[in-house]
């Protein structure tokens, strides 16, 4: 069903209820997007939960996500519409005789013979969705400047066919990692919002949301050790999903404190790299304490 | 050497100064666009709109609201977003005590400083880490002032905001680490959460302006922000993980480069071989295209680091680029040198560490001979009998180094000989162009033959990688 927010509380308090705790500015942001009918930005390191973000909007939304995974050399073809090349060639194929060439160019080119890519479905679903185009800055630039129509019209040009316009106006999320400056055209279409490690007792309170059989003391010690570990020179820092993973791994183990045995047991959860081991078992593990004497 | 101002940077603190007066909150919203513009924030006509249009959905009394909702349509990057924390902070301040001074409004109740001093010092400290601890923002500005009057000597402070703050701190005994000597209830004894601190502090700041403002009766004039400290870590090895982030930055980019840029060729083109091979299958109806594939463009590259004592700071840096380039380019050849050259590629193709690679070069390469001052000419030559076969116009050739040769020749005839061969040359300065050709610097002598880019801030060696990666046009 779908929902329409009407202040900040609600997307703060729906979002909440679908399972992700929106920081400060998550819920303003989400909020005023739905309103301005802007797209939104967000930005920040890998694991914050910005794909998880536009998840819980559709859910909280009740709209179908419809979602544009971006990567090198993502062109028009498969990010809008394609024409179904094979089809077209059969009907040619079917009617060779017979027809003149003018009924058969209005009838190749028709929306049958249109195969529509996740920019194209947005746009033209008679429901209201939430479309999520992941990692822009893994696209090229000439990418961004196809996307400026998109974004701002809502409405795709075909050559063949004329413009296709929106039926109904979507929220649309972009998340990037940063890699790459993007265009300032671009930018200046989005809301911007920056979304970073949660503060620790954020992130507390996001585990025990997760793992609410996992007991406090054991939490509290996950979520800081993990922020410690985040504070170190690594090639990839935990993200927040890797914590929960952590606490349903030291749920199933039935720990009852975060010792260095039970730490250098199950240190591989939130820490994938040889050389991050070393450094994280070096810098973070003897900071805790010895198992208690068995 | 002091910052250069920004380019189009427009004159910051035009509020207060003029008395080009535009009523209400919209001229309030102009003049602080104004002044984020000032600081080279890019905002231009629609992000203003948007702004309005998000405040009219948004409470403007709720000042976090207020703020975010600000934040979201007009500073669109993290850069951004700090100076704009900046400057909100200080506009909508200033905006507030040049109103009060207008109106005549004087604080009343503030606390004498005759009170004050009968108050219970200890009892003061106490209750400021205890809020400090928890975080309590209301309570803290309410401390802050109690702190001001008991401690700061109204009225006779040092004038300089930041001694008063340090002073009153010291006094207050905020510390971030634990004091186990204090009794188990103060809540010091664990040590106080050093955000919480900071923020503490920046209300005393605003506290001391704020009296500051009172007595004198007019605004001390708004200072333009720092040139923020973008400038690369030139310390020693504790900047190491400051300098990895900016290269982790700087390897992500590098790898979606290939494809960029490239104009029309982005397209795939049909490979008629095998489209023609595949409609077999169909009868000869070509019913599936293949295309050829598209191959990112990656030069082929040549780096030589300088790694003398002169760029030492600068050199652990180089070093780490140069390793990131390595993970980027396949064919990459990397050279350090100072008086002789070395070659380390295969340093760098053995060992995917940092930490191992700069030992390594230090135990192995040997290039010091005896004086351990760079020798440019000889360098260039033995540079020349190494790749002379090799260099081609696809080539490139990336120099790492200050262009500081003791004295000795440049030998700027040979470098032209090496550019030559090569398609493009770069070279990177670790010095601001202020000092180049000063001293013993040389530059100049080498960069009628290359490109020389001064790199001593990321912005600097992004602007490098993004000229690196662009096509040859030739």
């Amino acid at each position: 069903m779908p929902v329409e927010p009407n202040s900040v509380t609600d997307v703060h308090d729906g979002l909440r209820a679908t399972g992700y705790l929106p920081g400060e500015s998550t819920a303003l942001v989400s909020y005023l997007a739905a309103k301005l009918g802007k797209p939104i930005l967000v930005e920040g390191p890998a694991g914050v939960g910005k794909t998880e973000l536009a998840k819980a909007l559709a859910k909280y939304l009740g709209r179908e996500l419809v979602r544009l995974q971006c990567y090198e050399g993502l062109d028009e073809a498969k990010a809008l519409y394609e024409w179904n090349y094979r089809k077209q060639l059969l009907r040619i194929q079917a009617e060779r005789q017979g027809t003149g060439w003018d009924d058969v160019q209005d009838d190749i080119f028709g929306e049958e013979f249109l195969l529509s890519r996740p920019l194209m479905q947005a746009i033209a679903s008679e429901q209201p969705v939430v479309l999520l185009i992941d990692e822009i800055d893994k696209t090229d630039q000439e990418f961004e400047a196809m996307l400026l129509e998109v974004l701002s019209d809502f409405q795709i040009s075909i050559p063949e066919l004329g413009t296709v316009k929106s039926k109904s106006h979507p929220v649309v999320l972009l998340t990037s990692n940063n890699t790459r400056e993007l265009t300032e055209a671009l930018k200046r279409r989005c809301l911007y919002l920056w979304l970073d490690y949660p503060e620790l007792e954020h992130e507390l309170e996001i585990v025990r949301l997760h793992t609410p059989d996992l007991p406090e003391a054991v939490g509290r010690k996950l979520v800081e050790v993990v922020a410690m570990v985040r504070d170190l020179d690594l090639k990839k820092p935990p993200s927040i999903a890797e914590s929960i993973d952590w606490a349903r791994a030291l749920l199933l183990l039935g720990a009852q404190d975060i010792d260095t045995k039970m730490f250098n047991d199950t240190i591989s959860v939130i820490v994938k790299h040889r050389t991050d081991l070393d450094i994280v078992t070096e810098r973070v593990g003897v900071k805790l304490n010895a198992p208690a004497s068995s | 050497m002091p910052p250069l101002p920004h380019k189009n940077a427009r004159r910051a603190g035009v509020h207060g100064a003029s008395k080009l007066e535009r009523p209400g909150m919209a001229g309030r919203l102009l003049e602080f666009g104004e002044e984020l513009r000032g600081e080279g924030v890019a905002i231009g006509t629609s992000e203003l709109l948007d702004a309005f249009a998000a405040l009219q959905h948004v409470p403007w009394t709720e000042q976090v609201d207020f703020r975010e909702a600000l934040a979201a349509t007009l500073a669109k990057s993290q850069d951004d977003r700090r100076v704009f924390e900046l400057v909100f902070d200080r506009f909508f301040f200033r905006a507030v005590e040049l109103a009060a001074i207008e109106e005549g409004v004087r604080e009343e109740g503030g606390i004498s400083p005759d009170e004050a001093g009968a108050m219970d010092m200890e009892e003061l400290r106490r209750q400021v880490a205890a809020a400090v601890r928890d975080g309590n923002q209301a309570l803290m500005r309410d401390l802050a002032r109690l702190a001001i009057a008991a401690f700061g000597r109204q009225g006779e402070g040092s004038g300089v905001i930041g001694v008063d703050v340090q002073r009153i701190r010291r006094s207050l005994a905020l510390r971030a680490d634990a004091q186990p000597d204090l009794p188990p209830e103060d809540p010091r004894r664990d040590g106080l959460p050093r955000e919480e601190i900071r923020r503490f502090e920046a209300m005393l700041r605003q506290e001391l302006e704020r009296g500051q403002i009172e007595r004198t009766e007019q605004l001390s004039p708004a200072r333009p922000l720092n040139e923020l400290d973008r400038a690369l870590p030139s310390g020693p090895l504790q900047d190491l993980a400051a300098v990895h982030r900016v290269v982790a930055q700087l390897k992500r980019r590098l790898k979606t480069q290939g494809n960029e840029q490239r104009g029309q060729k982005r397209h795939a083109a049909v490979d008629m071989r095998k489209t023609m091979r595949a409609s077999l299958e169909f009868g000869g109806v070509p019913a599936v295209i293949k295309e050829k594939p598209i191959r990112p463009r990656r030069p082929e590259i040549y780096v030589l680091c300088d790694v003398s004592t002169s760029v030492t700071s600068a050199s652990v840096f180089f070093l780490s680029v140069l390793h990131a380039l390595h993970d980027s380019f396949r064919k990459m050849r990397s050279f350090v040198f100072i008086e002789r050259i070395s070659e380390v590629t295969e340093i760098f193709a053995k060992e995917r560490d940092f930490k191992a690679v700069s030992e390594a070069i230090g135990r192995d390469s040997g290039v010091a001979d005896i004086s351990g001052y760079t020798d440019y000419g000889r360098v260039w030559t033995e540079f020349r009998e190494l790749v002379e076969d090799d260099l081609h116009p696809r080539a490139t050739v990336i120099v790492l180094g200050d262009a500081r040769t003791n004295g000795r020749d440049p030998r700027a005839d040979i470098f032209a000989k090496i550019s030559a061969k090569a398609g493009r040359t770069f070279w990177l300065n670790p010095e601001p162009r202020l000092y180049w050709n000063y001293g013993d610097s040389v530059i100049s002598a080498y960069e009628q033959y290359c490109d020389a880019y001064e790199c001593w801030t990321t912005q600097q060696l992004e602007d490098f990688v993004k000229a690196l990666t662009q096509p040859i046009r030739r």
